[in-house]
């Protein structure tokens, strides 16, 4: 069974959405991407996640990966962030990227914890690196950087060489410790 | 504002937990030997048994995906193979499928070729260290220095190949950095005939008939089909627990799907071995029999090992030309600096792209997002270490310390891979 059947039942259980799948990437020589996404708004992210897990025809088991992209300045986008959710349904073997765009100031977005357990810890580095909050996540921390880090890296406007921070550490000498 | 790394409890001291008599904490690494690279667990112990353990990591975050947004598409392959070093080819195989899955590209027959050794030599070296490990981790040290040897005629073979030892750097968008010298493939064929085998029957019989392994490791992290899923696991940690799932046989690239060389060559044969007991005895004989497999592919595809180029045609400009090309001809020196100039580079569609590769440690992949640049504009990687070791404190509740590192080496993280 391919994604394409997957999407027709999304688009029957929830029609006043208006999913329509669009193919990852279109090549210069008008060829489509055969992996497909679609937009779900984010108030009824968790109705739709729940469905795509359940529905015998979607069975969407497990979250391959869980991620986001700051499109700041990206050629034609008019949200700032993306949270991507790359679905894999091992019993038809079909995969679907749903994205959630969210925008400043404070972007949050519910957690999925509850569908699929093995989203804990990509919504952790999500909420690190991009400073998108999940509510309801049952731990909610930084994960990588240290706790008392204020910013956020990933975004576009955190410059790769850092905002000082390397020059900021706390020395501990021999003595302080 | 200084920034300071809060431990939360003084290292090395054990501190009794409030309000339970007989419970203690201890701080488990980050420097630790049993934790093989730099991993910090806060263990809550009723005298030596578990409670409740919560691990600490990002001692090794190195800001790998923010690099990957200002270094194009051939440069970042130098950084990707720092990610799990224990299989650097592996890394680059995965990198530059992503990407020719973004440009649209389908690599030659010998390219795929070569990546299908590469990718199954890297998913040997992998699994002797581990395998290895398994026993190191329980006290016995013969059985790593058995898997180390083998691993080191690997190295060997990837330095003839592209000159770099532990990181070859080898893959390119559209092809390879060059092509393998005459006779390396026979000696890759005297290696999977005449290597590791006796290997593999050396360690077998010092682990798997040896009781203390076997009691120690039986029964110990046990995960169940349906957790494994809902836990996203991939790769060996999963099919232990009896999850059917193998990329090369569900979603097929290189030399593992049927056809690849345009010319109707059949795919490679092999088995996937499943394991039901969930446990690190059945993990450590997945990977073993995996091994296995790899040398059956590899002989298969030496066996049809297909002639031509390894880059796909420079009409196109979408690879570098190769060295000959670049010192010998004018055109080949412009299409040279066509790639590489600062204001020039490689021209992706706009768009996003994923490809995942089954590696050692499971599933592999780059998410990918070009804004048409000529580096990426997002280079997401989904890092089976990090993934698969969410699920490490469920494991250990109940057990004892001892069994920590059991454990730990069974899900196979690399520290360096989980931090990125």
């Amino acid at each position: 069974m391919a994604t394409t059947d997957a999407i027709a039942a999304l688009q029957e259980r929830f029609p006043e959405l208006h999913f329509e799948a669009r193919p990852l990437v279109v090549y210069a020589d008008g060829r489509a991407s055969d992996q497909l996404w679609v937009r779900v708004p984010v108030e009824r992210l968790l109705e739709v996640m729940g469905f795509l897990y359940d529905d015998p025809r979607t069975r969407f088991e497990q979250l391959s990966d869980l991620t986001a992209v700051d499109y700041l300045n990206y050629p034609g986008a008019t949200d700032r962030f993306a949270v991507i959710y790359a679905l894999l349904s091992l019993t038809h073997n079909h995969r679907l990227w749903v994205k959630v765009f969210v925008n400043d100031p404070d972007p949050t977005v519910p957690s999925v914890t509850s569908i699929w357990r093995g989203a804990e810890w990509p919504e952790r580095e999500v909420y690190d690196m991009f400073g998108i909050r999940f509510t309801d996540h049952p731990d909610l921390r930084r994960i990588l950087m240290p706790q008392n880090f204020t910013d956020h890296p990933l975004r576009k406007d955190y410059p790769l060489t850092g905002k000082g921070e390397r020059e900021a550490f706390e020395v501990v000498t021999r003595e302080s410790a | 504002m200084p920034i300071s790394y809060d431990l939360g409890l003084k290292p090395t001291t054990l501190e009794p937990v409030e309000g339970e008599e007989d419970r203690w904490i201890l701080n488990f690494g980050p420097q630790h030997p049993a934790t093989h690279t730099t991993l910090r667990l806060v263990l809550e112990l009723e005298g030596e048994r578990i409670v409740r353990c919560t691990p600490d990591i990002g001692f090794l975050h190195s800001g790998f995906e923010k690099l990957g947004e200002h270094l194009d598409y051939n440069q970042y392959v130098v950084v990707v193979e720092r990610m799990n070093y224990v299989c650097p080819v592996s890394n680059d195989i995965a990198w530059h499928m992503a990407c020719e899955k973004l440009f649209g590209i389908d690599v030659t027959p010998r390219c795929k070729a070569l990546r299908t050794i590469l990718a199954e030599l890297g998913r040997m070296q992998d699994h002797l260290l581990n395998i290895g490990v398994s026993g190191l981790d329980l006290g016995g040290f013969t059985a790593f220095l058995y898997g180390f040897n083998e691993r080191e005629i690997i190295y060997d073979l990837i330095e003839a190949l592209s000159g770099g030892r532990f990181h070859p750097s080898y893959t390119r968008v559209g092809g390879l950095a060059q092509d393998a010298p005459p006779g390396w493939t026979d000696r890759v064929l005297d290696f999977v005939r005449n290597r590791i085998p006796p290997a593999l029957r050396d360690i077998e019989s010092l682990l798997l008939r040896n009781r203390i392994f076997i009691e120690r490791t039986r029964g110990l992290g046990v995960i169940s089909h349906d957790d494994a899923i809902n836990w996203s696991l991939t790769g060996p940690v999963a099919r232990a627990s009896g999850v059917r799932r193998d990329l090369r046989k569900d979603e097929p690239y290189l030399c593992y799907a049927d056809n690849w060389d345009g010319r109707g060559a059949p795919a490679v044969q092999f088995k996937v071995p499943i394991a039901t007991g969930g446990d690190v005895y059945s993990r450590f004989l997945v990977r073993l029999e995996e091994i296995r497999q790899s040398c059956s592919i590899i002989e298969q595809v030496i066996a049809m090992m297909p002639e031509g180029p390894v880059n796909v045609e420079a009409e196109r400009r979408l690879t570098l030309p190769n060295k000959e090309e670049i010192y010998f001809s004018i055109e080949g020196l412009i299409h040279h600096f066509e790639k590489i100039m600062n204001n020039r580079g490689f021209r992706p569609p706009l768009g996003e792209a994923y490809a995942a590769n089954e590696t050692a440690n499971g599933e592999l992949g780059y998410y990918l997002v070009s804004d048409g640049g000529k580096a990426p504009y997002r280079a997401r990687c989904r890092p089976p270490s990090f993934i698969n070791y969410q699920v490490f404190p469920k494991l250990v509740v109940g057990h004892q310390i001892s069994d920590i590192p059991a454990v730990l080496n069974s899900l196979n993280i690399i520290a360096a891979e989980l931090d990125r």
